[in-house]
């Protein structure tokens, strides 16, 4: 599986709340969240964001609350994959369960910039700054996860 | 290698020997919870998923707290979708309008919890349970639509941090800033993918509203879990509540922390979280004079019995700041009634606050406390990101329920010994 897009940069401890705010919980719809992610911590994200692009964050990406809109926000606006430092477990399980690629990789944090496009290798880990001509190695998934993601996502692979 | 709490009730509920941090495994759980925004993602999920049945009718619980009473057409739509599954299903413990509380403060109460348990819930504070010695987590509604089907869940063991309490809180202190206190010291991704193991003799000292409100917390600390261990506070609750067997799990003596954290209680002092994360926290000495708009007391962390005590002991006789507005939100119906009974809703209403039904509300800037642009609110909730209450240029400063009452008199953050 590989993917490759345009780079979206954010800092430490971006919260759910800004993600999706609450005030906009009352729907499930894919499309209708995607239209307010991120409003809260960048207005301009949605009109910015295109098919593919990548986000790329410090620690503890995804705290706070439990909701799934989260992660379905971020997927349904188009973003292919989240590398951050960290990210806060609930996020972290959610994103797997509904098929959102994520990877922890401090060194890609660091060096990427907003703007770079990055091609990303998820069997090997391998994410490619084609900006900077620069390759930095992610963690891949261990395999119990890797068989949710092959399965398409948590409810697929219980199914008998 | 021996077991901390957490991993003890995970492997008990493995059917394992053994579990040690790190290891994978799929558990049994004992209930599995939704609530009115998290749920109808579930339900979508479990019905594409084609399931045709649930795995227990009473081992679910569905609690319609957030935004209700529906606060819009898009809110009652959602409402109705968890209120037809239910009955569809017959689901047990459905909680809608008229005898729903605020779910982390119903489900202690009612009984539905019991120590030694396994539970998962669609809602981040579902690690309130560890009060009552119970491991207990937050997840997604997918996890949730995976419970319902299977009454299982996979879980990554976690490492712990053990906290050692000695002594005793003082006057006006209370367990929440004791975790404020926790949270400013680790960080709030401290406790990252680890459980928040609470013991020590100063335990006997915090009661169980302190408790949950502590475990409520631990996920503001990036924490899995938040665990309590059981003693006779804990049994003492429970005791006619919870009508069924339940085991309790203790530590073993050799058991691994990545970190022991020693808390004397008696050195505590009121603590609030700043905008607009909740380890951004001074002790109330260090705030100086910061002027305020609204005041919340309520919500899953500081709803309960003991925490409108504090409030009514605060406010009575007194009113409300001028350009203050006081929201009070018991957790559940039985606060409710009982704070009828005890006469502190006349003192909460002639004091000039609004004393409401129980709902989420305000907390997650859901409805009943919106703030403006560039308004202040110091609240007894769980978070204070960016937007959490209202605009995205408004402030929530967290602090207990004594200075949310002090700070609703004073005009200003404030504690009580500047008030009474």
């Amino acid at each position: 599986m590989k993917t490759q897009g345009f780079v979206h940069k954010f800092g430490d401890n971006v919260d759910t709340d800004v993600i999706i705010p609450a005030r906009y919980l009352n729907t499930a719809d894919h499309k209708e969240l995607a239209s307010h992610c991120m409003e809260d911590i960048d207005k301009d994200f949605v009109n910015k964001v295109k098919p593919n692009d990548i986000i790329v964050a410090n620690y503890n990406f995804g705290c706070g609350s439990s909701r799934e809109h989260a992660p379905i926000a971020i997927k349904a606006s188009g973003i292919s994959c989240v590398i951050a430092k960290t990210f806060a477990r609930i996020f972290y399980r959610n994103s797997i369960n509904i098929g959102l690629a994520i990877l922890e990789c401090e060194e890609a944090a660091d060096k990427i910039s907003e703007g770079d496009e990055v091609a990303i290798d998820f069997d090997t880990g391998v994410i490619t700054n084609l900006t900077k001509n620069e390759t930095y190695q992610a963690e891949p998934f261990p395999d119990f996860i890797k068989d949710i993601i092959n399965k398409g996502g948590l409810l697929n692979s219980i199914r008998k | 290698m021996g077991m901390t709490m957490t991993q003890k009730v995970l492997a008990a509920h493995a059917g394992l020997p053994s579990v040690k941090a790190g290891q994978l495994i799929k558990a049994k759980l004992d209930l599995v919870l939704g609530n009115d925004i998290t749920s109808p993602v579930a339900i979508n999920e479990f019905e594409k998923a084609g399931f045709q049945n649930i795995f227990h009718q009473d081992k679910i619980a569905l609690v319609m707290d957030h935004f209700t009473p529906n606060k819009d057409i898009k809110a009652a739509t959602q409402c109705k979708q968890c209120r037809t599954f239910a009955r569809q299903f017959g689901i047990k413990n459905y909680f809608d309008v008229g005898d729903m509380g605020i779910e982390h403060a119903l489900l202690p109460e009612k009984g539905l919890v019991a120590p030694g348990d396994c539970v998962i819930g669609a809602d981040s504070h579902t690690c309130t349970y560890g009060a009552l010695g119970a491991f207990s987590t937050g997840v997604g509604s997918t996890d949730m639509a995976a419970g319902m089907a299977t009454g299982e869940a996979w879980f990554k063991v976690p490492s712990a941090i053990k906290f050692n309490l000695t002594g005793k809180l003082n006057k006006w202190v209370s367990g929440k800033d004791v975790i404020l206190h926790i949270i400013g010291m680790i960080g709030v991704d401290g406790a990252l993918y680890q459980s928040m193991e609470f013991t020590g003799e100063g335990l006997k000292n915090l009661s169980m509203d302190d408790r949950l409100c502590m475990a409520n917390m631990a996920i503001e600390a990036g924490a899995k879990n938040g665990i309590f261990e059981v003693d006779d506070v804990t049994l003492d609750y429970v005791k006619g509540r919870v009508d069924r067997e339940f085991t309790v799990f203790q530590a073993d003596e050799d058991a691994e922390y990545e970190r022991v954290i020693d808390i004397d209680l008696s050195s505590i002092k009121s603590t609030v979280s700043f905008p607009h994360l909740p380890e951004n926290t001074h002790t109330i000495d260090e705030v100086g004079d910061i002027k305020i708009d609204q005041v919340v007391i309520g919500s899953c962390t500081n709803g309960r019995l003991e925490d409108l005590e504090t409030a009514a002991e605060i406010l009575k006789g007194r009113h409300v700041a001028q350009d203050v507005r006081a929201i009070i939100i018991p957790g559940t119906q039985s606060i409710y009634k009982e704070a009828i009974k005890r006469g502190w809703a006349e003192i909460f209403i002639d004091a000039g606050c609004v004393f409401s039904t129980p709902t989420c509300g305000p907390c997650l800037g859901g409805h009943m406390g919106i703030l403006a642009k560039g308004e202040r609110a110091v609240s007894t909730t769980n978070r204070n990101f960016v937007g959490r209450m209202g605009h995205v240029e408004s402030e929530v400063y967290l602090a207990s329920p004594a200075i949310a009452a002090a700070s609703a008199v004073a005009g200003k953050i404030a504690g009580p010994e500047e008030i009474l």
